[in-house]
Parts: C-alpha cells; structure tokens; sequence
C-alpha cells in the first residue's frame, strides 16, 4: 500500500513512523467511506454533470447541470431553489448558502468510485480541490460538509454520526491518508 | 416591517420573515403577474429575478429578498416590450398562459448571460419551467426569435 500526499505537500507531514499506522488508517477510511458514498454526500459528486437526488440517487429532475463553477447555469443555477437554509417541509429543497457541485476543473466524483480508488483521489492534492493535510483536516468541519446531517424533513442521515465521522475522517488522515485494497481484486 | 424593492419601487411589508416572496407578491403587494403552481420549486411558475438571478418565490423567504433588487413579471418591461414579450405575441405562445410569466422570467436570464444560445442552451435553462399545455416547442422558437430581435436591436 502506498501512502502519503502529493509531494507538493510532503513537507507538511513526513510519514513519521510514531504516527503512521497503514492498518489503522486504511480501515478508518472504509468507515469514512460507508458516509462518502451515501446519497447525503454522494448526491453533490456525480460522475456526470447532473447532480443525483433522492436516496436511490436517480438523476436530479429538472437536469440542472454542473456549469463552470458547479451552481449551476442561467434559469438553473442551484440557489434558484436550495436556499441558505432547508425549506421546511417534505420534498422541499434542502439548503445550505454553499450549495453546489465541485467545479467542472476539478469534478471530485465519488459516484462509481471503489475505496481504494475515491482514497488515492481524495489524498491527491492535484484533485481534490487542491487541500493539503490541514485543509483535508478542516473540510470535515466545513459548512456543506456538515450539511449531510441536517438534511430536511424526510431524508435519512448518512451512516455515521457527524461526531463519529469526524474521528475516523482524522484518523484516516493522522495515521498516514492510506488507500485500502481492492478486496475484490 | 420589511423593506423591499419591487421593480424599482420601494414598499414596506409587515410579515413574517419567512413568508414565501411570492404570498408578499401577491397577497400583499397585489403583484399577482407570478403564479403558485407547486409550493415546491417543482414547476417554476413562481419564478421572478433577486439580484438578476431567477429565483423560485414559493421557497424563497422575503427576508432573503429584503433590501435586494426584485423584478417581477410586471417589472421586466416599461411598455410590454422586452424581446421575450415580443416573441411571445408573434409566436402565439401561451395556451391557458399559467405558466408564461415564469417561462418568460427564466428566458430574460438565459439571454442576457447568453444573447445567443443554441437549443441545447435553451434545454439546460429552460428545463424547470414545467408547461402542462405542453407550449414547449413554441417556447424554444419565441426564444430564438427574441435574440434575433435583441441582435437587430443593438446593431
């Protein structure tokens, strides 16, 4: 198993071995995966340009799509309808003042992505948004991150609790940002 | 009291802040050009410009509107007259016309991002205005026709 950031940021942690723990860290990532690919968080990571909705992720009605910046395009853009915050009431937009897709630059799909395959990705700094350690760290604390867990009326949370996604999510990361295996491989 | 600023007019609503823009609209401020069709940001009926960008007033709070610039389909126009309206009358658009104002309010924002769009534009920004009538192809060519007229317009 390789691990470790982009080299870019190696300085930034230096694979101290007092730290490093491939074993630990690979399997809090398939925890942290179980809520990645959850439709709360996997919905706003399409492998397309149309974001996926509802909890068997079937493409968004009405076909928005991504645009330049990930909100969306003219009539479209994604804060037409998904307010600051979620509209009360079933089947109403969930909201958040981020709403959006990751940029059509820098798509950072879950959707389609085995464990191995969405870790190397998201560790990479070259593709997932340009985050070092710290800033990996951080976005598990980032508004719209959160948002998974306060996802309006009728609409099941992510597998984890937020507290305990938290810790695998930086433990994942603390013991080294390794990729586990392909298991069927 | 809330301010807002209604087609370049300024009023004062005593609601709650979180009453849907389009109740404000129609109940309040007797501006009843903007249709209730869903409740639910489903349909587009309701839309109306904040800030340039088309809104869904069933979902969006009057606070959020507050001390915004707000364009209803009232406001798009001084005499009838914006290209889409134009379109509108020479295509012979509407059927029962529920759905217009909010098909003409998203078009007015596709053409001034983009004064000459193609049809796969036209799809992506039109595609959550909902017509029961089924106006759509009619809609697709009364847009052509009016960035044909706003393209002889500024030459």
């Amino acid at each position: 198993m390789s691990s470790g950031f982009a080299s870019r940021d190696a300085t930034i942690y230096n694979g101290s071995t007092d730290k490093s723990d491939s074993v630990a860290s690979a399997k809090a990532f398939l925890q942290v995966y179980k809520v990645l690919m959850s439709p709360r968080c996997m919905n706003c990571h399409p492998a397309g340009d149309i974001p996926l909705q509802g909890d068997d992720s079937h493409l968004h009605t009405m076909s928005p799509k991504r645009g330049i910046d990930g909100h969306g395009l003219y009539a479209m853009k994604c804060a037409n309808c998904h307010q600051p915050v979620n509209t009360p009431g079933a089947h109403k937009p969930p909201g958040n003042p981020k709403w959006g897709l990751p940029p059509a630059n820098m798509k950072m799909v879950f959707q389609g992505k085995t464990a191995r395959e969405l870790a190397l990705q998201i560790r990479d700094y070259n593709m997932n948004g340009h985050k070092n350690k710290e800033q990996l760290l951080e976005h598990a604390r980032d508004t719209l991150v959160k948002a998974a867990w306060n996802m309006g009326e009728g609409r099941p949370a992510p597998p984890l609790t937020y507290t305990a996604f938290v810790k695998v999510w930086d433990e994942w990361i603390n013991k080294g940002v390794f990729a586990p295996p392909n298991y069927d491989k | 009291m809330i301010t807002l600023n209604i087609n370049k007019k300024t009023y004062e609503v005593d609601v709650d802040p979180n009453t849907p823009l389009l109740w404000v609209l129609r109940d309040h401020l007797h501006l009843v050009g903007t249709k209730y069709g869903c409740g639910a940001a489903q349909c587009g009926a309701c839309v109306v410009h904040l800030n340039g960008e088309a809104v869904r007033s069933c979902v969006t709070t009057v606070k959020r509107a507050a001390g915004r610039p707000v364009v209803t389909i009232e406001g798009l126009s001084a005499d009838h007259d914006h290209p889409l309206q134009k379109a509108w009358i020479e295509m012979d658009v509407p059927q029962c016309g529920y759905c217009q104002a909010g098909q003409i309010m998203s078009a007015a924002v596709l053409l001034r991002e983009n004064p000459n769009p193609s049809e796969e534009d036209i799809d992506n920004a039109m595609e959550g205005n909902l017509c029961r009538c089924g106006t759509y192809l009619r809609i697709k060519k009364a847009i052509l026709l009016a960035a044909k007229y706003s393209k002889t317009a500024t030459r």
